[in-house]
């Protein structure tokens, strides 16, 4: 029972949270946010402590159902186990806690949050590593669906897909995601929640209050017949029915133990009384099905290649893909209020980079702001009506704000570079920039350039947004001739 | 312009259409009578009054070169095309050294040629746009490498392309002289009829009406003879040509201008590149209350062939089932009485108001320099306003959503993102090429600022 109601609850968040970090839209996605909200080091980052003492007393009453049904890693995890466990049953065994290290896990994790040095933070949170998984593994699969869906329905004019590029917006970020599947996928296979309890800092401040819950797996030591049959379904290695013990600070409250005891005697209740015992061997870990996993990411990560290009016609100018321009000060999204605050509270988990409809965000390769998202323009600018990333963000990295109030944020501001721009370079008029720009922050303006008078923008910063509209569509390529530098600190009116 | 489901009345003897055994409409496909001929009144052709424009063959790949500008032309739909027509009267090929990305000249040439020459009569062109090839070398090479593409050592008949464009930094008047009359072309071109190599010389008309009446005035004091001339004619164009840009002249000027002087017309453009045989609702359902027998195709070709002085309305085909249709609307033709006739006028009204951008698709503009697909977006935008799916604020929120996405999903699937009209620079390149002086800049910022407002929803 236990069991089954831990699966459906885990299915609906796991399911929910794939959807916003797939980027699926639907229309739902500002109602089902509260699912990467819930998270545990979100909430810690957003200093949302209601979240924070929800999940405190949540544990401290049910114990460690956190990881088991919130935490997707956590849950992508006991796929894996499921799988291995299917390779090979009653594949688990007891193993002493590995005290020193969850703790100097946790403590070096602390430091560099305290310190603010993001890379180490965001590579071992938990929700993060798995909303990199989805970005760079899943989602460019689930957009080649969709894709495929849009040219099938395009032959009955219907209109309920689009389609949408597929690009690699991090080879980085792509790198990353696919060792930690890899590890993760492999580790669980074998020994189940090995990473959520040895090295996993959410897993190991939740392990304190999970010491003392109120629920937990109890033995009933008048019914235990010392199968073992709990001990080698247990994925988290927590318990040792030699001794009739449960480790409280790695259990998950999965109630696969429950579940599997023939002869009733393991009971999730409250603290009451305690156990029995018997012995058995550990079974060895079967190496047999690594190869198929293996090969299945490597699969995944091989499609992801095969991007959308562009399709050329014959009877049509041949346009060059735009290159990223090289900026001083990187650019963060309207409401991270400044690249301080988006270091500080960024979890690099891509939900946004995921929901960012116009290709804009993508994951930093600076080593200081490693993996958190950054704009950029190449393949579109920043919407004036869009503000999805602003309300997906769980970690107040991004915080919420209305296409109104955005209206108002100045994210950066337009520089011209004067050779590349088309009135100087090759003479066509243009004005393209000044055109497009939603601020009015551009000006055509007549200058004596190389002994003839040209019209070129001038660029008024005082109201440049920095959008990136102007940059999207300069027609020079592979350079725009008008580029956003960042603002490192977002100037609001 | 395929048959559409028309509510069939009882079937008289010029039904164009009638009922299966399953009751659904189906194409009738009993013989016809006679195509209808047209005498020509300088050399007595007898010319079928259904002309076979060759700019818009069909490629291997399917559909015309502008879908897929790089599939090779179909010839073998082609030559059943030709073979079919040439069964059915039609004996008026017109074609053009720039047509089909240059490759019209040779398909009709290949197809043409496997029947007997004296059973058709050949149009082509001496289109020499661009100032490159406006030297009396070029321009001759040009005619010459008409013959050889065509397997002929005449054509029956030649025209100017053209007239009234501007072209090479020039305005029309300049570009005429430039095109011409300057490198003596004209004159080369009239001593070549004198020979036998040209039976007929005309010249086609598209803009600035000084250059029109200028070729008139020198027929009339026998400067030089036109044979015929070639003008847009439909029923949108007879009263509304110059409402609907102020630049172009009504075609009802166009066309009595000729008659007056005797001047056999040849028309274009009686589809206008297809939108008159693809409608919305609205107009299609007037046009099937006045008489269902009748396609919107067949009506605007009615329209096209009423004219006594028209010698042959040409229209640029892609499928056999376009050409059958049409084969039937002149075998023989129906001539518009005149209360039909004010009808179509006065359906002309309601289409201007549709304001539709009036491309004919015959992407002369392409290849935009910055990549842009003009007819693509173009078309895209009028399909919207023919389907009558025109996301507007007159919808109820429901189906201005519904309408919304399917114009904007729509669009992305027509033209590709980066050929979208956004990306329009104004560089006006494309300006002297529109035949129909489209100010095609204005209308890309126009398009442009209508799908900004479909996204941020603030139509």
């Amino acid at each position: 029972m236990l069991r089954k109601i831990r699966i459906t609850l885990a299915f609906i968040f796991f399911a929910l949270l794939n959807l916003i970090l797939l980027g699926a839209g639907w229309g739902i996605t500002q109602h089902i946010a509260f699912v990467a909200k819930l998270q545990f080091l979100p909430a810690l980052m957003a200093l949302n402590f209601g979240v924070l003492a929800l999940l405190v007393v949540l544990t401290l009453v049910f114990g460690r159902v956190y990881c088991s049904v919130i935490c997707p890693l956590g849950v992508m995890q006991d796929v894996f186990g499921w799988m291995g466990k299917k390779a090979k049953k009653n594949r688990y065994s007891y193993s002493p806690e590995k005290r020193w290290l969850r703790y100097t896990v946790l403590v070096v994790f602390v430091v560099c949050l305290v310190v603010g040095f993001a890379p180490v933070t965001t590579l071992l949170a938990p929700y993060s590593a798995y909303g990199r998984i989805v970005n760079s593994l899943f989602k460019p699969l689930y957009d080649l669906l969709g894709n495929a869906l849009a040219a099938i329905e395009s032959n009955y004019d219907s209109y309920m897909f689009s389609e949408v590029q597929i690009w690699m917006r991090s080879v980085t970020a792509f790198v990353v995601a696919l060792l930690t599947f890899i590890l993760l996928a492999v580790l669980a296979w074998r020994n189940g929640r090995t990473y959520c309890n040895t090295i996993c800092p959410v897993g190991t401040i939740l392990s304190f209050f999970a010491r003392f819950s109120f629920l937990r797996v109890q033995f009933d030591k008048n019914k235990c017949k010392n199968c073992s049959l709990c001990e080698k379904n247990c994925k988290a290695s927590a318990i040792d029915f030699k001794e009739g013990k449960v480790d409280y600070s790695r259990c998950v409250a999965c109630g696969d133990c429950v579940d599997k005891c023939k002869f009733d005697a393991l009971h999730y209740k409250p603290i009451l009384v305690a156990s029995s015992q018997t012995k058995t061997t550990a079974d060895k870990p079967d190496e047999g099905k690594r190869a198929f996993l293996t090969g299945a990411t490597l699969a995944t990560g091989t499609a992801l290649f095969s991007q959308a290009k562009i399709k050329v016609d014959g009877g049509m100018a041949v346009i060059e893909d735009k290159k990223e321009p090289h900026r001083d000060v990187a650019i963060t999204p309207p409401g991270s209020i400044s690249a301080y605050n988006m270091n500080r509270h960024c979890t690099a988990c891509q939900l946004c980079v995921s929901n960012c409809p116009n290709n804009v965000l993508r994951p930093s390769t600076d080593p200081f702001h490693f993996m958190q998202p950054e704009m950029s323009f190449e393949r579109g600018y920043c919407r004036p009506e869009c503000t999805r990333c602003s309300e997906v963000c769980p970690t107040g990295a991004i915080h919420k704000i209305t296409k109104e109030e955005k209206t108002a944020v100045h994210v950066g501001h337009a520089v011209w570079i004067e050779q590349n721009c088309f009135p100087v370079s090759n003479g066509d008029s243009c004005g393209a920039c000044a055109r497009h720009c939603p601020a009015w922050a551009i000006q055509m303006v007549e200058k004596e350039i190389g002994g003839k008078t040209v019209s070129v923008p001038v660029v008024d910063t005082a109201k440049c947004i920095g959008c990136g509209k102007c940059e999207n569509l300069c027609p020079a390529r592979p350079f725009s001739a008008i580029y956003v530098e960042g603002n490192k600190m977002h100037i609001i009116d | 312009m395929a048959t559409t489901s028309v509510v069939l009345q009882a079937c008289s003897k010029n039904s164009r259409q009638t009922k299966s055994s399953d009751g659904s409409a189906v194409t009738d496909n009993s013989p016809f009578e006679q195509m209808t001929l047209r005498e020509n009144p300088n050399n007595g052709d007898k010319v079928s009054l259904l002309g076979f424009g060759m700019m818009r063959l069909p490629v291997e790949a399917g559909g015309t070169a502008r879908e897929n500008p790089d599939s090779p032309i179909d010839q073998q739909a082609v030559n059943d095309m030709i073979d079919y027509a040439l069964e059915h009267g039609v004996n008026y090929f017109d074609t053009s050294p720039a047509y089909c990305q240059g490759l019209s000249e040779r398909s009709t040439g290949i197809a043409l040629s496997r029947h007997p020459r004296k059973d058709y009569f050949i149009a082509t062109k001496l289109s020499n746009f661009s100032p490159e090839t406006w030297s009396e070398k070029e321009s001759k090479a040009m005619f010459e490498r008409s013959l050889v593409e065509l397997k002929t050592d005449y054509v029956d008949y030649l025209l100017l392309h053209g007239i009234g464009m501007s072209g090479g930094g020039k305005d029309a008047m300049n570009a005429f002289y430039g095109r011409y009359m300057d490198n003596g072309i004209l004159d080369w071109l009239v001593e070549q009829k004198k020979a036998g190599r040209i039976r007929n010389l005309g010249f086609s008309y598209h803009g600035d009406i000084k250059v029109f009446d200028m070729l008139l005035r020198w027929h009339d004091e026998g400067k030089y003879h036109w044979d015929f001339v070639q003008i847009e004619l439909n029923y949108l164009d007879w009263e509304y040509a110059n409402e609907i840009n102020p630049r172009n002249t009504d075609a009802v000027y166009l066309y009595a201008e000729l008659e007056k002087r005797n001047i056999p017309a040849v028309i274009m453009e009686p589809l206008l590149g297809g939108r008159l045989a693809k409608q919305p609702a609205a107009i299609t359902r007037k046009l099937s209350e006045r008489d269902s027998r009748f396609t919107p195709a067949a009506w605007a070709f009615r329209f096209a062939g009423t004219p006594k002085g028209v010698l042959s309305v040409l229209s640029g085909m892609t499928y056999l089932e376009h050409l059958q249709e049409n084969v039937r609307t002149y075998s023989p033709l129906e001539p518009l009485d005149d209360s039909e006739w004010t009808f179509l006028l006065n359906l002309a009204r309601d289409i201007y108001e549709l304001k539709a951008i009036p491309c004919t698709a015959c992407n002369y503009c392409m290849p935009c320099p910055y990549g842009l697909n003009i007819p693509g977006i173009f078309s895209h935008y009028n399909k919207c306003i023919a389907e009558g799916t025109m996301p507007s604020a007159a919808s109820n929120e429901n189906e201005y959503q519904r309408q919304r996405r399917a114009f904007l999903v729509g669009y992305d699937r027509s033209v590709p993102k980066l050929r979208q009209a956004d990306h329009c620079i104004g560089c006006n390149h494309c300006l002297s090429h529109c035949p129909q002086r489209i100010d095609i800049p204005h209308e890309m910022q126009k398009i442009n600022r209508f799908v900004e407002s479909l996204k941020q929803q603030i139509v």
